[in-house]
């Protein structure tokens, strides 16, 4: 008897489990139509804390801006923008 | 005609005079090789993000110019002999890049204006308060 009475929980909110933001690309939705390597504040949002660039999957890049954020963090690191490698850079 | 940018850094031993005798030279490599010169700029000493040569600072220039494609083997070779630039990068700019490019200078030459200006009003103030003082 009690049994089936403790799995009808109810919620008064109904549960955020498969709720996720949209990703997007920020170049798209800004209207960039090219990406400064001089800029080494702006490239760091793609990198992660060892200075690698970070995959599109999580940025939400498309593959074109992907493509130039490569080639501007390659001149940047280059030009000794930006590190090669690194630790706790953010 | 392409629209090219070259960056190279320079050592942090040089005097303030020798900067820009090193400046010169790169200009006059592009203009005497029939290209013309865009836009100059001097970003002063910087901190390397790592040590290159054993150096950890260096002096960065910016050069934007049109030409043709000769041009850059010959520039790259007179980077490569000189011994003062330890880095250099020089790319073709695309259309994009170009528009970019424009929107940067103008904007760098309000803040430039504005500072200018920033600082002939701060010199009037100066010489008003002055002027009250002397009253």
């Amino acid at each position: 008897m009690a049994a089936p009475q403790q799995s009808e929980i109810r919620y008064l909110n109904p549960l955020s489990v498969d709720v996720k933001k949209k990703k997007y690309c920020r170049f798209k939705k800004l209207g960039i139509k090219y990406v400064d390597y001089k800029d080494a504040e702006f490239l760091k949002k793609f990198l992660n804390e060892q200075g690698k660039i970070l995959p599109r999957r999580l940025t939400g890049t498309s593959q074109k801006f992907q493509k130039k954020v490569a080639q501007a963090v390659k001149r940047a690191r280059h030009l000794a923008l930006l590190p090669f490698v690194t630790d706790m850079m953010k | 005609m392409n629209s090219y940018e070259t960056v190279f850094i320079a050592t942090p031993v040089l005097s303030d005079a020798q900067t820009k005798e090193l400046l010169g030279k790169f200009q006059g490599i592009i203009t005497e090789n029939g290209g013309q010169i865009v836009n100059t700029e001097e970003w002063g000493l910087k901190k390397l993000e790592y040590p290159i040569q054993k150096k950890s600072t260096g002096f960065y220039f910016l050069i934007e110019f049109q030409g043709e494609g000769p041009i850059i083997e010959t520039l790259e070779t007179q980077y490569r002999r000189d011994e003062r630039v330890i880095r250099f990068l020089t790319f073709r700019l695309d259309k994009d890049a170009v528009a970019w490019a424009e929107k940067r200078r103008a904007k760098l030459a309000g803040k430039a204006h504005e500072a200018a200006n920033a600082a002939s009003a701060a010199a009037n103030n100066a010489t008003e308060t002055v002027k009250t003082e002397e009253e």
